[in-house]
């Protein structure tokens, strides 16, 4: 049932923006990590957002846009698949390399008295969570006000 | 002659599916807000409901599933985002309450136009 779908939608949503809060709360939890060796120090992880249907994003390509007029035709096919939920592809680390500080003190540090830290950027993972929050508030509207639609709709012809 | 229920209801009942069908696709905006390469769309609701009106099969009820048709169509983003991405949340938010407002509307006129009929039926 079509009238459904909305509801599969919003919650794809959800999940992929919570996915995404729990990778925020991850590296903002390890931003002060440290090890000794670089290949073993913490890296920031990112989600990697995709949209789900049955044609790929690929086949839409951008050829469609930046006409003149506001709205631009899309094929007949695509129609079909006239909405995507959202799903994560995968979760990237990001491979900067650890900032090496001069600390023998640590009971971390190598021989040569360095620590690695990770390449977590706190103010960057800040942004990401506000972000992430908003479009969370979003699908639950979104949510909120098609369940409404959908309780009018069954009291139809009922008043 | 006979009443026919889908003339009766006149363009409401279309409306309807078309503004149901609406929500779905501003709904996968919104959550494809993020998304790099997803290109944002909405139903040229005009255009749309005039084909469902001429293409409506006369004998009743054959209003098709696939209402949206060639009027489903890609928005041209004001600022695009450098990941591809051409949502405007808050262009698609607006879009989302009107449509919303537009359902209820319609599902008002569908209630007087019930409301009418079963007044008409008990005669009271």
């Amino acid at each position: 049932m079509s009238s459904f779908k909305v509801f599969d939608i919003a919650g794809s949503g959800m999940s992929a923006e919570s996915v995404r809060l729990n990778t925020v709360a991850s590296n903002l939890a390890n931003a002060d990590s440290v090890s000794g060796d670089p290949t073993q120090v913490y890296q920031a992880k990112h989600p990697v957002f995709q949209s789900v249907q049955a044609l790929g994003e690929a086949a839409l390509g951008p050829a469609a846009l930046g006409g003149a007029a506001t709205l631009s035709v899309a094929s007949n096919q695509l129609a079909q698949q006239a909405s995507a939920s959202v799903k994560v592809s995968g979760i990237t680390a990001n491979t900067a390399a650890p900032e090496a500080r001069y600390d023998p003190s640590n009971p971390l540090a190598n021989s040569d008295g360095y620590v690695y830290s990770s390449n977590v950027n706190v103010v960057e993972e800040m942004t990401d969570m506000i972000s992430a929050s908003r479009s969370y508030q979003n699908n639950v509207e979104v949510m909120n006000t098609a369940r409404n639609m959908m309780l009018d709709t069954l009291k139809l012809g009922q008043s | 002659m006979a009443l026919s229920l889908d003339s009766y209801l006149g363009v409401h009942a279309q409306a309807l599916t078309l503004e149901a069908q609406r929500t779905e696709v501003l709904a996968a905006n919104l959550a494809n807000a993020d998304t790099p390469n997803y290109k944002a769309r909405d139903i040229d609701f005009k255009a749309a409901l005039s084909a469902a009106n001429n293409g409506a099969d006369p004998s009743g009820n054959a209003l098709g599933t696939n209402l949206p048709g060639n009027n489903l169509k890609y928005r041209v983003p004001m600022a695009p985002a450098l990941d591809g991405n051409t949502v405007d949340t808050q262009l698609e938010q607006a879009a989302f309450a009107e449509n919303s407002v537009r359902y209820q509307a319609t599902l008002t006129f569908l209630n007087a136009r019930l409301k009418e009929l079963m007044t008409a039926i008990t005669g009271s």
